[in-house]
């Protein structure tokens, strides 16, 4: 009954073709639009106060470039994994897509725990949130893409959790694909803070 | 990725029913989370309103010692707090959530949970901002609360932090409202709805909500970025340790001016609904006012920099941002031609709605001319900090959004709530909050031009302020009666049954086109749009009936859930964590919020389904 009236409606005069109808994937680019704004202010404090480091150590000195890219591989290479997720799931193959979103949390975790070694380290090196108005910076804006990226890692668990319970149907199947294009922002989010904050500031 | 099918469910399968207050409180139907954005607005407007009564008590005789400056302070300071995020946003917003999905032909909002998410951080955010009064030290470094001075330095008061968190709790609220509205006015027009067939107060909320998805996030930062300072010891706005004392004010105008479009744009749309209604015309230059509204918005954002004329910036920067400034005055102005154009040669009805919707033209146009002298940068640095800056954005704020808002009250509230408001009672409130808000703030031009600086707590007799600011006492208890005028209107209004006819002004957009109030589905059938003014169209080339575009059938509806209210109490409850610096309140409580954010990304809602009555539609 329900699906003879929706299929009514989408068959009646319409005098225009109409946009995609699901809310959430729309939803989610507008959110997304909104997280834009959310770290261009970010970045643009970070660029206004890097030079402030007073007698604290600058990011040239403490910046470590090698370990920085591996990491930086690590999480762009889980852009990948998650769209193999995302084409496994659209064959209806949930085995081959919880395999790559399990895949795609340890590369996000492997990021976070190469993150946590990074804090330790300057922090050690005598960079914290109170040394300078540059580690202040620093740290809230590298912090809040690892939350976002903590946040992604946790959301991947929960829809595996669900899709072992209860399989792949249409409507989890729009939130693995939402979920995958946050991943890919906050991915994208990475490359901008890779060349503002470590390149150019070992350059110097 | 494919449209996602509805799922067949039978009728009222697992949804739980509440009833009572529970049913308000579980709600996800944008009708009453639009009626009770009003009401919360209207209840915080009465905080605000006190606290500019004493403001003005304070300051009707030279070395007055009413309060003490301190607390002259803390009044300044949450009235412009309250008036703004807790009054003016709450007001408008409740607006489009009662009427743009009506105006659309849709059903609901894209995502009903979220909204009641919405509401509930808005409301919950409000009284944790108000809380702070239990505290002993309410936020007291002005609205916009400039670093360093709201630093702990020099702000040593818990007030402060209940300012950063309290405004990110409501923000946060307001953020998710853009998103919600911006996807349902979108995706969910109904089939023949185009974008340039939208009623203006739509077009208005499309454009605002616009502005909140890119506005909000800068504010959200500063006040992490204080909350950091002030809380975990770093450096951001402290000057002495390389940060910055001009990053505070970039961040809160970069939001702060897109802001005050925020809640005028909305306002701008309901003048533009009333209008041609009264006037029995059709609107003028329809097209030109969507544009304006584009352009006003696009221009917001590269102007902010005009409320930092006095930090000196130099000669370029605060040239460049004067033209900018002066700029808008052009969509600004085709919008208030066009208006006149409308009215011009009408059949105008002076109702209660029509008589605020015209106040709205003369009291704008003068916010907007002392705006323009303000954008002159040179000038700007004799009027910068007087009180001719607080009689100009009064004039917009309350001489705009406000009229806006009450017009939209007359205007709406037999749709919202099935009764008509007094029209007599109603021009007595007009009235009076006409001429007692002009008393108060006309003559604030003339103090200002004076040299009396704002937020000072008494003044020295003997400058020739002292006749000016006893008008703007008497102005303002002038506005108070006006104001209990309405109130004592709103609480006939409820004692009457409920009988307000479908169409009682005869109107032009799909709202009128339902009972009144609308039923919980909204629309029986999806309507047709076959044009601009859709239902006027139909009342003057057809039958007087929307043309369905769907065979009636069950109607799906999403279920009442109590989660939205449960997330908002944690985020508050980790938000009073923060402020008394407790980590096991705050994490534990933030620790729930993330648990409640968990299940409503799994959940699965498969909602229920109702069949319309016969003739649950209008005529």
């Amino acid at each position: 009954m329900s699906t003879q009236t929706h299929v009514a409606v989408h068959a009646a005069p319409a005098t225009e073709l109409q946009l995609p109808k699901d809310n959430r994937v729309l939803g989610l680019w507008v959110f997304l639009a909104g997280e834009c704004a959310f770290f261009a202010s970010l970045i643009g404090t970070y660029l206004g106060l890097h030079t402030a480091t007073l007698h604290g150590p600058t990011g040239q000195q403490i910046f470590d470039l090698p370990l920085t890219t591996i990491a930086t591989l690590i999480l762009l290479s889980s852009s990948l994994t998650v769209v193999l997720g995302v084409q496994a799931m659209q064959r209806r193959d949930a085995r081959g897509m919880q395999i790559w979103l399990w895949i795609t949390a340890l590369l996000g975790l492997f990021f976070l725990e190469f993150q946590g070694y990074e804090f330790y380290t300057f922090y050690n090196s005598g960079l914290t949130l109170h040394t300078s108005a540059f580690g202040s910076a620093f740290f809230t804006l590298t912090g809040f893409h690892g939350l976002h990226v903590l946040f992604g890692v946790f959301w991947i668990l929960l829809l595996l959790f669900q899709s072992v319970k209860h399989g792949i149907n249409e409507e989890r199947t729009s939130k693995v694909f939402v979920m995958s294009l946050y991943w890919h922002f906050v991915d994208v989010v990475w490359v901008v803070l890779f060349t503002l904050v470590y390149l150019a500031g070992k350059v110097g | 990725m494919a449209a996602i099918p509805e799922r067949l469910v039978a009728v009222h399968s697992e949804s739980r029913t509440y009833t009572g207050i529970w049913s308000w409180l579980a709600t996800v139907d944008h009708k009453r989370i639009g009626i009770m954005y009003i009401l919360a607005g209207l209840f915080f407007m009465a905080f605000g309103g006190a606290e500019a009564l004493i403001i003005r008590l304070q300051l009707w005789a030279p070395n007055s010692h009413v309060v003490s400056a301190e607390t002259f302070n803390q009044l300044f300071t949450m009235h412009g707090v309250t008036m703004i995020f807790l009054v003016a946003m709450p007001i408008l917003i409740g607006f489009i959530n009662a009427i743009v999905p009506l105006q659309i032909g849709a059903r609901d909002v894209a995502f009903p949970r979220m909204n009641a998410l919405s509401l509930w951080l808005f409301v919950l955010g409000g009284l944790f901002l108000y809380s702070s009064f239990l505290f002993g030290s309410m936020p007291d470094a002005g609205w916009f609360n400039n670093a360093p001075l709201s630093e702990l330095a020099f702000s040593k008061g818990l007030g402060v932090d209940f300012y950063d968190i309290g405004l990110q709790i409501s923000g946060f609220g307001t953020l998710m409202t853009g998103i919600n509205f911006l996807v349902t006015i979108l995706n969910m027009r109904a089939p023949g709805m185009r974008l340039l067939r939208m009623p203006l107060f739509t077009w208005s909320a499309l454009i605002t909500m616009l502005l909140i998805l890119f506005a909000f996030p800068p504010i959200t930062v500063n006040l992490i970025l204080q909350m950091f300072d002030r809380l975990f010891g770093a450096n951001f706005f402290v000057v002495g340790n390389g940060g910055s004392a001009l990053l505070w004010q970039n961040l809160f105008w970069i939001f702060g001016h897109p802001e005050v479009y925020i809640v005028i744009l909305p306002a701008f749309g309901i003048i533009s609904e009333i209008i041609p209604v009264f006037a029995k015309k059709v609107l003028f230059g329809y097209e030109s006012m969507a544009m304006a509204l584009s352009v006003i918005a696009f221009l917001s954002f590269m102007v902010w920099t005009h409320h930092m004329f006095a930090d000196g910036l130099g000669p370029v920067v605060n040239s460049l941002f004067a033209i900018t400034s002066m700029l808008i005055a052009v969509p600004t102005g085709i919008k208030i031609f066009n208006w006149l154009a409308t009215l011009w040669g009408g059949k105008i009805h002076f109702t209660s709605a029509m008589l605020y919707a015209l106040s709205f033209i003369p009291l704008f146009v003068i916010g907007g001319v002392s705006g323009i002298m303000l954008a002159m940068a040179p000038a700007d640095l004799q009027y910068n900090d007087s009180y001719f800056v607080v009689a100009h954005f009064h004039y917009v704020l309350f001489g705009g959004t406000l009229m806006g808002a009450l017009a939209a009250l007359y205007y709406w509230f037999p749709k919202m709530w099935g009764r008509m408001l007094n029209e007599k009672l109603g021009k007595w409130n007009f009235w009076l909050v006409f001429i007692g808000f002009n008393v108060t703030f006309f003559p604030m031009h003339i103090s200002g031009l004076l040299g009396m600086p704002r937020r000072i707590s008494t003044y020295a007799p003997g400058n020739g302020w002292t006749i000016w600011n006893q008008i703007s006492t008497i102005g303002a208890f002038i506005l108070l009666a006006g104001m209990l005028i309405l109130l004592y209107n709103l609480i006939q209004t409820f004692l009457h049954p409920a009988d307000a006819p479908a169409d009682p002004w005869d109107g032009r957009a799909l709202e009128w086109s339902l009972t009144s109030p609308a039923p919980e589905y909204n629309f029986a059938q999806t309507p047709l749009v076959r044009g601009r003014d859709a239902y006027w169209l139909e009342k003057r080339e057809g039958d007087g009936k929307l043309q369905p575009a769907e065979p009636a059938g069950p109607i799906h509806m999403p279920s009442p859930s109590l989660a939205p209210l449960g997330i908002a109490l944690t985020i508050v409850l980790a938000g009073y964590g923060a402020v008394l610096h407790s980590t096991i309140i705050g994490g534990l409580f933030l620790l729930l919020t993330f648990v409640q954010i968990g299940r409503a990304l799994l959940a699965e809602d498969h909602g229920f389904h109702v069949t319309p009555h016969v003739g649950g539609e209008a005529q």
